[in-house]
């Protein structure tokens, strides 16, 4: 069994009234890549904003390395550094060039020196194939780019795991296939990934391990032949079936 | 008839400008400078207090920090009502006199300089506290949570990725409060203090030349905020940044990143080029 990094338990958040995940077990090991599939509003993006702490849950403890992270008095910063984020919307820094988004978080919050977190900005962009572009302003270029970049400027910070929320879906389609390349390319590398996607093609190559959700819980989890070829739970065959159609 | 007028117009200007001429400069460096100050120390304490209303209240946060939150936003709320909702001219007066009254003339202000950029300062505070707070606003939360998902802290946050973008959606508003202050520090006559106006009620007093005295004052005025104009559009422009960017070099390894890239049009790798389908056929 691999090193566990992550594990979340009994994980609720509600707004207001709206309970929007209830009771969510599930766990991350090293060198694990993860799709999370699932209708929209049935809950995915909000358990990654939750583990990222972006949203704070309203029950339960995202343990980090045994820790809980999501205890009154937790150090979240310094958590967030160890956990990358990458938007549906990109969120590139639009003050700072591709290369001062990916530079800016090494220096201030990890306090590299300039030279040490250049060289690493400089190695990730150009895995997702962005180093000719470190000098332009994130209106500059396409969606596919920014996603690109915002992959690199979370890697930059060497995570020990990686969110994705919906990485593709603010996309043109012929963007989508750069981005997802990009991904598939650092999962190889052995990153320990979480993926909320619509892309069921990527959800059942790339990944080895699918959670499907339904309103607010898991419905079911395997690898993802178990899930794509074998599903056990109805709603699990139906939502399938239902993507299916629309490809 | 008129161009009689005007001509007489030009003689007195003449006039006013031999004997005065000197007064009326040093009086526009006065009222410059202190618009120059009082603005930026406005734009200071409008930072200072955008930053500390715009802290957010956690859920999860003590109760001291909520407490401690919650008087610094009343206490800048009422700072931004009582001296956004008064006449500059009033606050001059009731600072520059409620000193020594409070303390029995054991305390007075010293240098005039001192009270008119604290009333103006403490003026443009109000203003800019409220523009800065919009200018937070107006940037897409996507941007904060980004920098909070690599780790940064509120305040790095801040000043590294909300603060200079706001700011450069403020410029505007900081030029606005620059005029304004410039025209609006002519009523510090009030408390005595000599700038370009008080120049106007001098030489126009000694003189009666009141029209002639008015027309410069308001060639003056306009000129300076005609050129303050100009600067703070350059400085948006410089701010905005070039619209082109460099490629750095014509990267090898982008293809080989695993990146998908898509033919160039009309190139011989896009299958919608002739090349391409003639050799298909």
């Amino acid at each position: 069994m691999d090193e566990l990094i992550l594990q979340v338990n009994h994980l609720s958040k509600s707004f207001g009234s709206n309970e929007v995940l209830k009771d969510i077990d599930f766990s991350v090991s090293k060198g694990d890549v993860i799709s999370i599939i699932g209708a929209s509003g049935s809950g995915k993006s909000t358990l990654l904003r939750c583990i990222n702490l972006l949203e704070t849950p309203s029950g339960g403890e995202i343990l980090f390395h045994g820790e809980d992270v999501a205890r009154r008095g937790a150090n979240v910063p310094a958590y967030r550094a160890k956990v990358g984020m990458v938007f549906q919307t990109f969120n590139l820094f639009s003050n700072l060039s591709v290369l001062e988004n990916c530079v800016i978080g090494q220096m201030k919050v990890l306090k590299r020196g300039r030279d040490e977190a250049r060289a690493n900005a400089l190695q990730y962009l150009t895995k997702v194939g962005m180093g000719p572009y470190i000098n332009a302003k994130p209106r500059q270029i396409s969606g596919g780019q920014k996603q690109r970049v915002a992959i690199a400027r979370a890697l930059a910070m060497n995570p020990e795991v990686l969110l994705f929320d919906e990485p593709t879906s603010a996309l043109d389609p012929e963007m989508v296939g750069e981005v997802l390349s990009a991904m598939r390319t650092i999962a190889d590398d052995g990153m320990t990934m979480l993926v909320v996607t619509h892309e069921m093609a990527f959800a059942r190559e790339v990944s080895n391990r699918v959670v499907y959700m339904a309103d607010g819980v898991i419905c079911e989890q395997g690898t993802p032949e178990q899930i794509f070829e074998h599903p056990q739970q109805e709603r699990t065959r139906e939502f399938l079936a239902r993507t299916r159609k629309e490809q | 008839m008129f161009a009689e007028r005007v001509s007489l117009l030009f003689k007195d200007i003449a006039a006013l400008m031999s004997t005065y001429g000197g007064a009326y400069l040093k009086g526009a460096g006065s009222t410059l400078l202190l618009a120059i100050i009082a603005t930026f120390i406005g734009c200071v304490i409008g930072f200072i207090c955008g930053i500390l209303q715009t802290i957010p209240i956690n859920p999860g946060d003590g109760a001291v920090k909520r407490f401690l939150l919650g008087v610094i936003r009343v206490i800048i709320r009422i700072y931004v009502e009582v001296f956004r909702g008064t006449p500059m001219i009033l606050q001059a007066v009731f600072i520059y006199y409620g000193l020594p009254y409070f303390s029995g003339n054991r305390l007075q202000f010293t240098s005039i300089w001192g009270v008119a950029i604290l009333v103006v300062s403490i003026n443009t505070g109000a203003y800019m506290s409220e523009s800065v707070r919009g200018g937070i606003l107006s940037i897409d939360p996507g941007q904060t949570e980004a920098a909070k998902s690599i780790g940064m802290t509120h305040f790095q946050t801040m000043v590294n990725i909300i603060l200079p973008q706001a700011l450069r959606n403020i410029m505007p508003q900081i030029g606005n409060n620059y005029i304004i202050n410039v025209k609006d520090t002519s009523v510090m006559f009030i408390i005595g203090f000599i700038e370009f106006f008080a120049v106007h009620k001098m030489a126009a007093g000694a003189t009666f030349k009141y029209f002639p005295s008015a027309t410069v004052e308001m060639a003056g005025y306009l000129c300076m905020t005609l050129l303050a104009s100009f600067i703070l559009r350059w400085v948006e422009k410089k701010m905005d940044g070039s619209d082109s960017y460099e490629l750095v070099n014509d990267d090898q390894l982008v293809m080989t990143a695993g990146t998908y890239n898509h033919p160039v049009k009309g190139s011989p790798f896009d299958e919608r080029s002739t090349e391409y389908t003639e050799g298909e056929r």
